[in-house]
């Protein structure tokens, strides 16, 4: 039953990290840096969730959809608007100077919004009460909480969404278009300001997906909360190959079931050393990770 | 249709093109030949503003684009098949011509692809392969399909038979005088210049940046120094 018990939490733990992870793949497809910033999208997202939460409760709703659909709705607004801001203010005016310049940059703006959180909320945690409470017993020695079940739910409803976006509509195969060859598109008249733009708002609505979804899960919220995530789905898109999409879920889901069994099996204090590590060796085996792109380029 | 006027630019400090000045009248197929390193793709990317000009004017339709953005300039009616071709390496075949006609509707957009499809059949046999698999005949043919998509009134060539077989490029001149045929004004940057001056009705001499000599077609394909500087001295 242990085993059972793992693989759901890897596949919970995965799905948290796939859709971080796909925020940071992108933004590094298209611009070429790492957003440090982008677990603190992911923390504004999950404080969003609960004050959403909160109002709600306050005014006596008492339907889990409404509380569900809500939360994650206005915390995807609300990361939106925050993550195009971060681009608009934090990266844009750098574009075209050095790479290292706007890796500074988020990571101030990662400060940032960190520091305004705690100052704005208070540096504690926060209790995020049980939506869902209960779960259905297997067995004596084995049940699944309902919340185990609704995180890869609600990840493979918003997975499938995403999926079809890039991959059939218009705008999506203009972003991957922008990711492949940004001056190429720029001369099929495609604005590429306008869809990096584009790719920080996707990116940050998975991240607020993510961030309600885990303080959910959890039951807690903290201003500190986007740092380790950020570091733990940021890996995630480099073992699946930085840059490719398919890679960053892959990599997530393979880092949450690298967690949750490391955690079992050897001590939950190795859970994080065994996941390193597991990045380290993958990088010496495949350098552009499980799924990254060998370029072959003709001539 | 389209007129340089003067234009400077450069990249950086380095000034690239000195008072370069010319015209391409409607439904003409004009092209600009020289060296490697004259600044041919140069011209095309200051033209397509990717370049920004130091001085001098850029003049479409009667509109002045010298300080528009690439994306506004290939908005109005301009499309380019770049120099390296530049085709989406992990986009399909299909999608890489659809991008071309972003902006058209859906509708003309669903027609350009048939008459692209047409015009080069080998596309259609890779029509969902990945632009990165495609041999650099076939590159070619799907950046200028794509070109094309935009349903452009001003068709930009860089160079578009560098690299590739004798009878590939025979195939593209050949469509080449269709487009121009079918009301599409087309401007040839190349290095070919035996093939670019037999098609082209009036054409362009570009040295060091500067615009050297210009006139008919036939008259510089005969003219002795061009024939010694470009076209093997026979």
């Amino acid at each position: 039953m242990q085993l059972l018990e793992q693989i759901l939490n890897g596949i919970t733990l995965g799905s948290i990290y796939a859709l971080i992870a796909i925020g940071y793949t992108m933004v590094y497809g298209v611009i070429g840096m790492i957003n440090f910033a982008h677990g603190e999208v992911y923390m504004v997202g999950a404080f969003v969730g609960l004050i959403v939460m909160t109002i709600l409760s306050s005014i006596g709703a008492s339907l889990v959809p409404v509380y569900l659909i809500a939360m994650l709705l206005i915390a995807i607004l609300v990361s939106s608007v925050l993550g195009w801001s971060i681009e608009r203010v934090a990266y844009r005016p750098l574009r075209g100077k050095h790479r290292l310049i706007p890796l500074i940059s988020a990571i101030g703006m990662s400060f940032f919004l960190q520091n305004f959180m705690q100052l704005s909320q208070g540096p504690r945690p926060f209790a995020v009460k049980q939506l869902i409470p209960g779960s259905f017993t297997v067995s004596e020695s084995f049940s699944i909480s309902y919340m185990q079940i609704l995180i890869p739910v609600v990840t493979l409803v918003f997975m499938v969404l995403f999926t079809y976006f890039i991959s059939k509509t218009k705008l999506g195969v203009a972003c991957r278009a922008t990711e492949q060859d940004r001056r190429m598109a720029n001369l099929l008249g495609i604005n590429t300001d306008t869809i990096i733009s584009v790719i920080f708002v996707i990116g940050a609505s998975l991240a607020a997906v993510a961030g309600v979804l885990v303080s959910l899960y959890y039951g807690t919220v903290r201003d500190t909360m986007g740092f380790i995530i950020g570091i733990k789905a940021f890996t995630a898109a480099v073992l699946g190959g930085i840059g490719s999409i398919p890679g960053a879920m892959l990599g997530g889901f393979v880092l949450g079931f690298t967690e949750s069994f490391a955690s079992a099996y050897i001590g939950g204090d190795y859970k994080d050393i065994v996941s390193f590590v597991l990045l380290l060796l993958i990088l010496l085996v495949l350098p552009s990770g499980l799924l990254g792109k060998a370029e072959i380029e003709k001539v | 249709m389209l007129e340089l006027r003067n234009v400077n630019s450069g990249y950086g400090s380095i000034q690239a093109l000195h008072d370069i000045s010319f015209t391409i009248n409607q439904g003409e197929i004009v092209t600009l030949i020289g060296a490697n390193g004259a600044g041919k793709s140069t011209t095309l990317m200051t033209l397509c503003g990717d370049i920004s000009i130091i001085s001098g004017q850029i003049v479409f339709e009667n509109e002045d684009i010298s300080s528009l953005k690439p994306h506004e300039i290939m908005r109005k009616g301009i499309a380019i098949s770049p120099e390296g071709r530049r085709v989406f390496p992990k986009l399909t075949v299909e999608e890489n011509l659809m991008l071309g006609a972003y902006f058209t509707p859906e509708q003309e957009a669903a027609e350009m692809f048939e008459k692209v499809l047409e015009l080069f059949p080998r596309l259609k046999e890779r029509i969902s392969q990945q632009g990165g698999t495609l041999s650099g005949g076939e590159q070619q043919m799907l950046a200028i399909g794509r070109a094309l998509m935009a349903k452009p009134k001003l068709l930009l060539l860089d160079e578009p038979s560098l690299g590739l077989a004798p009878l590939i490029i025979n195939l593209i001149f050949e469509v080449l005088a269709d487009i121009r045929d079918q009301g599409t004004t087309v401007f040839l940057v190349e290095q070919n210049a035996h093939k670019a001056l037999a098609l082209a009705d009036r054409g362009y001499v570009l040295e060091n940046g500067r615009i050297v000599k210009e006139g008919r077609g036939k008259d510089l394909s005969s003219d002795p120094a061009v024939k010694e500087a470009y076209l093997g001295g026979h």
